[in-house]
């Protein structure tokens, strides 16, 4: 039973939230760069789509709730808006584990990319019948993208865990 | 004892059944949030305390996080300047020159309307106090478009006060805490401004969709509005006063009509926030409901043709004569006295003293 070492949820539930409540509180800040705003991406897409394929767990669905509610109350949206949007890509990426374990890079990119417009088409619709009215599709395009380019931090995330606990492999 | 060694010690539920099921239950508290979720609304108790709390937490935690970000575009525009020197003096001497005949006619136009005003009687709205602000975070997602300025209720900020920089308006406050308010921009989803186009007082809606130009909802009017019109708050419901620069209207792509905001063309670090109140809240509420009425008359039972229909009813006497045709001559006179054959319900009125006092405007 040796590959059957638990993981120690502080290290891969706690610190990547608390990475991405810093990252998100980081660039959030007011500037402009030659006129242009900062992006605003996802950070929480990160921690749920790699959290559901390292292995299935109690905690994560609730880590990822508590990641969607500080997103909705520091941006202002919505309350229970991401953490919906976020734990529909998270139950995806469970559903499809056994697909995606062990793909390489490129196509894991392709599947975040998937599970990202997943959970964005989720936060347009579930946005559309709260405020009874449609969002602009080219902004949410924009943070689509600049939440993309976050695979590498994801899959970072995936190969430091993916293998501590071989009963989920 | 512990659990292993109990009855229950050998029963095995598998992990991933058990992590379906805690997806299940964190999707459920999700639904209700979103349920329970009052924001669209836009009152103050719709801004419940998570959200005053987590305002005053994020107000000092984002201000260190901008401090940097605006040294360095202070840094930056000092070292422009510096090496701008030149042109950017030429640049303001032909705004000067141009800005004198401005002022000249500013000042001429505002002669001619103090004496239009005086003429007509006008009443003139009353200055609306306002407070200063930095903004310490930004929101631009497409789903919320919020920012957080670093002044609250200690500054008599209140939900509902609009908020401008200083090229225009740049949204309106949704929540207050102490020491931090929740500015709701003008490209929120949930964001409608009433305003009209400056040249020919066409009415709409600007309404945001999370894209950096809102759109113009409910136009009215043939041929209402042209490329490049000055759209300004129109004031209408009392949300906001009348006449704050809104911004300029272009056609989109998706062929509607659109507004750039004047509030995108400057920095967006500083706001000042109104603290307006609607006019008619500023109107003395006691002296609104104080004010006497005109007497109430009652038509006579007699004469109704309900009552009796078949014989004409007999003149009553010159006495009991305060019916039909006689209260609006006898009511402003207070010194009428009231009959003793009057009846019960005309009595209060007519004893009253009828001196209706002009309600405030």
């Amino acid at each position: 039973m040796s590959g059957a070492r638990p993981l120690n949820p502080t290290v891969w539930l706690g610190v990547p939230m608390v990475a991405c409540i810093g990252a998100t509180v980081l660039l959030s800040a007011p500037l402009r760069v030659w006129g242009l705003q900062l992006p605003e991406p996802v950070f929480a897409m990160v921690p749920a789509f790699a959290w559901a394929l390292i292995r299935p767990s109690i905690l994560a669905p609730f880590a990822i709730l508590l990641l969607g509610l500080f997103l909705d109350v520091f941006w202002g949206g919505p309350t229970g808006l991401w953490g919906l949007s976020l734990l529909l890509g998270y139950a995806v990426v469970l559903l499809f584990r056994n697909m995606m374990t062990g793909q390489s890079q490129p196509i894991l990119w392709g599947w975040f990319a998937a599970i990202t417009a997943l959970s964005m088409a989720a936060g347009y619709l579930f946005t559309m019948l709260d405020s009874l009215a449609m969002p602009s599709l080219l902004a949410v395009f924009w943070q689509f993208l600049a939440t993309t380019v976050l695979f590498p931090f994801a899959y970072h995330l995936i190969d430091r865990f993916e293998d501590a606990d071989v009963r989920f492999r | 004892m512990p659990f292993r060694e109990g009855p229950l010690g050998d029963l095995k539920v598998p992990l991933t059944w058990t992590a379906a099921v805690a997806l299940v239950v964190a999707a459920v508290i999700a639904v209700a949030f979103l349920l329970a979720d009052r924001r669209e609304t836009l009152q103050e108790q719709a801004y419940g305390v998570t959200r005053q709390t987590m305002d005053t937490v994020a107000k000092p935690v984002s201000g260190a996080i901008a401090a940097p970000g605006r040294w360095t575009g202070l840094g930056v525009d000092y070292v422009r300047s510096y090496f701008f020197t030149a042109s950017e003096n030429r640049r303001l001497k032909a705004e000067m020159a141009e800005m004198r005949q401005w002022r000249d006619r500013a000042l001429a136009l505002q002669d001619q309307n103090d004496r239009f005003r005086s003429l007509l009687g006008l009443r003139t709205d009353p200055p609306i106090p306002m407070t200063a602000a930095r903004v310490v975070s930004d929101s631009r997602g497409p789903f919320a478009n919020t920012r957080l300025a670093d002044a609250g209720s200690e500054r008599g900020v209140e939900v509902g006060n609009p908020v401008l920089n200083e090229r225009g308006l740049v949204g309106r406050v949704v929540g207050v805490a102490k020491g931090a308010s929740r500015v709701l921009l003008l490209t929120d989803i949930a964001s409608r401004t009433p305003v009209m186009i400056d040249r020919t007082n066409a009415r709409a809606i600007l309404t945001g969709d999370g894209g950096p130009n809102p759109k113009l909802d409910y136009l009215r009017g043939v041929d209402p509005i042209q490329q490049g019109d000055r759209v300004v708050t129109s004031g209408d419901g009392g949300v906001v006063p009348r006449g704050l620069p809104v911004g300029a209207a272009v056609k989109g792509l998706d062929g509607r009509w659109r507004v750039v905001l004047f509030a995108d063309q400057s920095s967006i670090d500083y706001v000042r926030i109104l603290l307006f109140k609607d006019f008619a809240q500023l109107a003395d509420q006691k002296q609104l409901e104080t004010h006497s009425l005109p007497p109430v008359t009652t038509e006579d039972p007699q004469a109704s043709i309900l009552s009796n229909p078949t014989p004409p009813p007999q003149a009553p006497p010159p006495a009991a004569t305060t019916t039909a045709p006689k209260p609006v001559a006898t009511a402003p006179t207070p010194s009428v006295k009231p009959a003793p054959a009057q009846t019960a319900s005309a009595k209060p009125a007519a004893a009253k003293p009828a001196t209706p006092t002009e309600p405030p405007r």
